[in-house]
């Protein structure tokens, strides 16, 4: 029998496994791989560009959101805070982008068709109409020049903004990479008040309380759908769950969730107090910026391990 | 017409839809798909290391892995030894592409014959397919930056031959034709081999009321998908994307819906 070279790696072939180990939150379920590989590719998109832009692209869209807000509301120190912000973080987006291309010369034909079955090409779409107008709102507001073509740009960037901040959510949904796939329900949400949350923050960070209400009251909000959103995601995936609250990854989301939390208490009882809510908006931003890091590796997570990919599977299967 | 997606792309009067079917009760684990797929394609060398998985050195389908052998060996009753499984895989050819949906640039398309293949000059590398493909089939190659998969020969099937694999495999084990015709032997292969008392013989993604729509490859198994490495009941991850849709449109519009409110507070000084 010494031609028997049974694999004896975790989940060899044939064989069936039970892990031990950290404690899940579902009871595990036995199942069957090849010799332990994955079943799914992980992707291939590279860290910091990816979740990067991710943070970069909610924080601009909601920024211009808030931008616009302000503008009519008369906040107009927020309003330049919040406009320049969306150019420079969406900027910064759009190289991180080119960057994570395989091709890097040809992104160009990221608008060779227009397909609303992908997700990553209504995004460049949208890129493209949002990057321009984002870029005239913070031109006009800085320079002062053609304020009424400011305004309608700061309008504009302002409703596809609210786009730019969510389709990002649908692009890593539509994957078969199970702890993003399965909670494609949730997920646009948590990206809306990542997004508010990191805007808001970065209003409260970079204005006088005083002048600030419009960044507080979106900070407030996005924060608190955020949590709420990531909470019922965590409920949704079930097993898929667990790359959400392992390891590393678990320890930038539980501190991103603490930072959220505490700067939402502080925006609110510090409303008077520059340093407050200053320090309240510089945790809002970092919050929003793990959160998407934590959300992404925890995705990358799922890919690598069959068990993810089996597991429901077989359930679905039984049912 | 979910079963004749080179129409539902625009063909018009196009050939029938050809496939493979990979019958891997006598698959003799030999290789020769692999080596020819490889010589062919011109598919670059990628990697010459030794597993530790049985005889599979090759270990998965990747960017200049087209087609790949498994084996398995499970221990049998105690008077016959070992079971050898091997079964080549393949790009599945899906009814239901997800790699060909998400695809931003229109690289991946389909053929005239059904078949999915990615365009070398169009490409631009954002990987997007690679996670969306339930099969894990799709890769990005470092040399040049860009996906790459088995293309079923579309040059050899342009000059009406059979692709490079299904010529080369010596038991015929890899079967090249028109898919109804293949799923039709495919069904009498799977009653002979129950009627010789191989009772676990099956047939996997020959369904077209499966998760994908059914394959435009399909493989007949004699044990679990996942034994193979393969997913047990894969689903297209667009067939999820309306909803999708909904739930962005509903978070956009509240985020929207956020601005307004807040240019309505006009400033109270």
């Amino acid at each position: 029998m010494s031609g028997v070279n049974v694999p004896v790696r975790r989940g060899g072939n044939g064989h069936r496994r039970r892990r031990g180990g950290e404690q899940p939150m579902v009871p595990d379920a036995e199942f069957t791989s090849y010799y332990g590989r994955p079943v799914i590719k992980e992707p291939v998109w590279r860290v910091p560009d990816v979740p990067g832009y991710f943070f970069l692209g909610g924080l601009a869209g909601a920024s211009s959101v808030l931008a616009a807000g302000a503008h009519l509301s008369g906040y107009r120190k927020l309003a330049r805070v919040a406009k320049v912000g969306a150019l420079g973080a969406i900027s910064l987006s759009t190289v991180a982008l080119v960057h994570d291309l395989g091709r890097p010369a040809r992104f160009a034909n990221m608008l060779r068709v227009f397909k609303p079955s992908s997700p990553m090409s209504v995004g460049s779409w949208l890129l493209a109409g949002y990057g321009p107008l984002a870029g005239a709102a913070a031109v006009s507001e800085v320079t002062g020049m053609l304020p009424k073509a400011g305004l309608a740009a700061t309008l504009g960037a302002g409703l596809l903004g609210p786009g730019v901040a969510t389709y990002t959510a649908a692009l890593i949904c539509d994957t078969a990479v199970p702890a993003w796939h399965e909670g494609f329900r949730e997920m646009p949400y948590v990206f809306a008040g990542s997004a508010a949350s990191a805007a808001g923050g970065l209003g409260l960070l970079a204005t006088h309380p005083d002048d600030a209400e419009p960044a507080r009251n979106l900070a407030v909000l996005g924060a608190a759908v955020e949590l709420i959103a990531k909470r019922q995601l965590l409920v949704r995936l079930g097993e898929a769950a667990e790359p959400y609250e392992a390891g590393t990854t678990g320890a930038v989301l539980r501190v991103a969730e603490l930072l959220t939390a505490g700067a939402l208490a502080g925006a609110v009882l510090g409303r008077h107090s520059r340093a407050v809510s200053a320090l309240s908006g510089a945790s809002l931003v970092a919050a929003s910026a793990l959160t998407r890091f934590g959300i992404f590796e925890a995705g990358m997570a799922s890919a690598r391990d069959p068990k993810y990919t089996i597991v429901p599977q077989r359930r679905r299967m039984a049912r | 017409m979910s079963s004749d997606p080179a129409a539902l792309a625009g063909h018009l009067d196009h050939p029938p839809r050809m496939g493979f079917f990979t019958d891997t009760s006598i698959c003799i684990g030999c290789k020769a798909c692999e080596v020819a797929c490889k010589e062919w394609n011109a598919v670059p060398e990628d990697g010459l290391s030794l597993s530790g998985m049985s005889y599979d050195n090759t270990v998965g389908l990747g960017a200049s892995t087209w087609r790949h052998v498994a084996f398995v060996e499970q221990p049998a009753g105690p008077s016959d030894g070992v079971r050898w499984l091997m079964a080549s895989d393949v790009c599945k050819h899906c009814t239901e592409s997800a790699c060909l949906d998400v695809c931003p640039t229109g690289a991946l398309f389909r053929t005239e014959f059904g078949t999915v293949v990615v365009q070398d000059d169009v490409c631009n590398g954002c990987g997007y397919c690679i996670p969306a493909c339930p099969f894990g089939v799709i890769a990005r190659r470092e040399e040049d930056g860009q996906a790459h998969k088995c293309t079923l020969c579309y040059d050899r099937l342009g000059a009406g031959q059979e692709p490079a694999c299904a010529k080369a495999c010596p038991t015929k084990s890899i079967q090249f034709g028109p898919l109804d015709e293949l799923r039709e032997r495919a069904r009498l292969r799977v009653q002979d081999l129950h009627a010789a008392g191989q009772d676990d013989a099956r047939l996997y993604l020959d369904d077209p009321d499966d998760g994908i729509g059914g394959a435009g490859a399909f493989f007949l198994l004699l044990d679990e998908p996942e034994v193979y490495g393969l997913p047990p009941d894969p689903v297209v991850t667009t067939r999820d994307l309306p909803e999708m849709w909904r739930h962005v449109a509903i978070a956009a519009a509240g985020l929207a819906a956020t601005a307004v409110a807040l240019g309505l507070g006009r400033r109270r000084r």
